[in-house]
């Protein structure tokens, strides 16, 4: 646990040094945020009874997404594994007594916890200062606050465990590529950051809120604002531990597998 | 002539180089073709729900979104030499360039032409068609020529702002995240007639970066919104958005300081 540990303390120090490229970061995402606000604000005035959440609840779910971008953004996978992969560096990590899985996992949690740490507050801060209903509302009450926190936390361990997935996966393929830009686009439109999965029709939004994709950060974006019911909630992080455990294992059994019959490429 | 049979050939050994890694071509063009795709989804989706916008159907933001994409994918072949441009500045790359007796823009642009965007080319061209066989609109020469108008000044807009991109690189070093806001940012939110985001939004996407010109504007008169001919016409306004890019490119090659590496 302790070799984990300061992995993760290396890769989180290294997180935080790039301070300028965060401060471009946030001022693109508010962009983005606001751009995106005004667009449901006009679908909101063209029809409001269709709209199957408020639009203050949508605004919260807007700004949230933007403001912790960095936990469910699939697409900001680390290249440096893709490319100890590719060029066979990893048969280096491999020599060492520690469990490549294991490894990977705590640098992903350091890095995304390092970026979004430097990116969240300055937007949440400038966002709970718009007025309402286009800033982030306050949370629906305390206890879903705290549901919101665990959920959060657990949408980026899903998050996460998909990534790996994806790097064991990289052994099989070779050529990361293809494998990672096909997946990160499903994931996109599964998860709800094309548009948010309230606004699929019901019945597709029922098999989609199934799938682990919704467990990412669709769970925690909603329960904030209160826009599921208790039972919905209490299903969704039900589903979001569930589906944790499942991508673990079956990420842990395929990185077992990999091991036994890697080629290393090239070195 | 001469430039254009070196920019030709520029090309040829980019897609030659390119062919090398076929496998990796071909995956790397279904990417963005799915990329773009999604967005598509996303729109198809909207109006699952809703039958309008601000009064714009989903045949008239398709046709909207289609003419967008396809100036986006226009300009990013040419111009996406400019994207890496950073790279070529600290790298020294650019010291290089400049010492050859040839155009420089020429070169930075021949340095690379990115044919795995064909994915997002097949796919504007897609959706394009997709676009103008959905459309209920009646077409006559003047809004032919208003759409070639739109093609025309999009295109120009978008490789205007490439330019800037990398104009500002010379002054930075590195390349600055915030300008995606207008390049893929104006793709990502121009799906929609920017009338929808508001009258100041308007103004600004008028008068500061000539958005509505190549998008808002004609798409109401080819929708028989306005009649005037002058919207017709206000594509082809939009391209002097070229001038302060391209100033903004030569000043920043005289005052270029080499990175030193």
């Amino acid at each position: 646990m302790k070799k984990y540990l300061s992995f993760f303390q290396l890769r989180f120090a290294m997180g935080l040094q790039y301070r300028t490229a965060a401060l471009a970061g946030i001022i693109t995402q508010f962009a983005w945020g606001g751009m995106q606000v005004m667009m449901y604000r006009a679908f909101y005035h063209t029809d409001a009874a269709a709209f199957p959440m408020t639009l203050s609840a949508t605004a919260s779910y807007i700004w949230l997404q933007q403001a912790f971008l960095a936990f469910f953004a699939v697409w900001m996978m680390e290249n440096e594994i893709f490319d100890s992969i590719v060029n066979g560096n990893i048969a280096y990590e491999l020599c060492r007594p520690v469990s490549i899985y294991n490894m990977w996992a705590a640098r992903s949690i350091a890095s995304r916890l390092a970026r979004a740490v430097l990116r969240c507050f300055p937007i949440l801060i400038v966002a709970a200062f718009i007025p309402q209903p286009y800033g982030i509302g306050t949370p629906a009450s305390l206890l879903h606050f705290l549901l919101f926190v665990l959920s959060l936390i657990l949408g980026l361990a899903v998050t996460i465990t998909f990534c790996l997935l994806i790097y064991v996966l990289a052994f099989f393929t070779i050529s990361p590529q293809g494998l990672r830009m096909v997946f990160t686009s499903c994931v996109e439109f599964f998860s709800g950051a094309v548009i948010p999965l309230p606004f699929f029709p019901d019945k597709i939004r029922s098999v989609m809120e199934l799938l682990p994709f919704a467990s990412m950060q669709n769970a925690a974006l909603r329960i904030y604002s209160a826009s599921i019911g208790t039972d919905e909630i209490r299903r969704a992080i039900g589903l979001q531990v569930f589906w944790l455990v499942v991508l673990t294992a079956a990420g842990k059994l395929l990185c077992r597998l990999a091991e036994k019959r890697i080629i290393v490429q090239g070195g | 002539m001469k430039t254009i049979r070196l920019y030709l050939h520029y090309v040829s050994i980019n897609i030659r180089c390119m062919m090398q890694y076929k496998t990796s071509f071909l995956l790397s063009a279904i990417g963005q073709f799915l990329v773009s795709f999604n967005v598509f989804l996303g729109i198809f989706f909207m109006f699952q729900r809703f039958s309008n916008v601000e009064g714009f159907t989903y045949s008239e933001v398709l046709l909207c979104f289609s003419v967008v994409l396809l100036e986006f994918a226009l300009a990013e072949m040419v111009a996406r030499g400019f994207d890496t441009f950073s790279g070529m500045v600290r790298s020294g790359e650019f010291d290089r360039i400049l010492v050859r007796p040839q155009n420089e823009i020429l070169q930075v642009l021949g340095s690379k032409f990115e044919l795995t965007r064909i994915g997002r080319i097949l796919q504007a061209v897609v959706m394009f068609t997709y676009g103008i066989v959905k459309s209920n609109v009646v077409w006559s020469l003047s809004k032919i020529c208003t759409l070639l108008f739109m093609l025309i000044g999009g295109t120009v807009v978008f490789t205007a702002l490439f330019f800037i991109y990398a104009a500002l690189c010379f002054f930075t070093l590195e390349g600055l995240e915030f300008m995606n806001v207008f390049t893929d940012g104006a793709r990502e939110f121009g799906k929609y007639p920017l009338g929808i985001y508001g009258k100041k939004m308007l103004l600004f996407m008028t008068f500061v970066i000539p958005y509505a010109l190549i998008q808002y504007y004609p798409l109401l008169y080819i929708l028989d919104r306005r009649t005037s001919i002058f919207y017709m016409l206000l594509p082809l306004a939009a391209c002097w958005f070229f001038v302060p890019a391209l100033l903004l490119w030569k000043f920043g090659v005289r005052c270029y300081q080499s990175s030193g590496s």
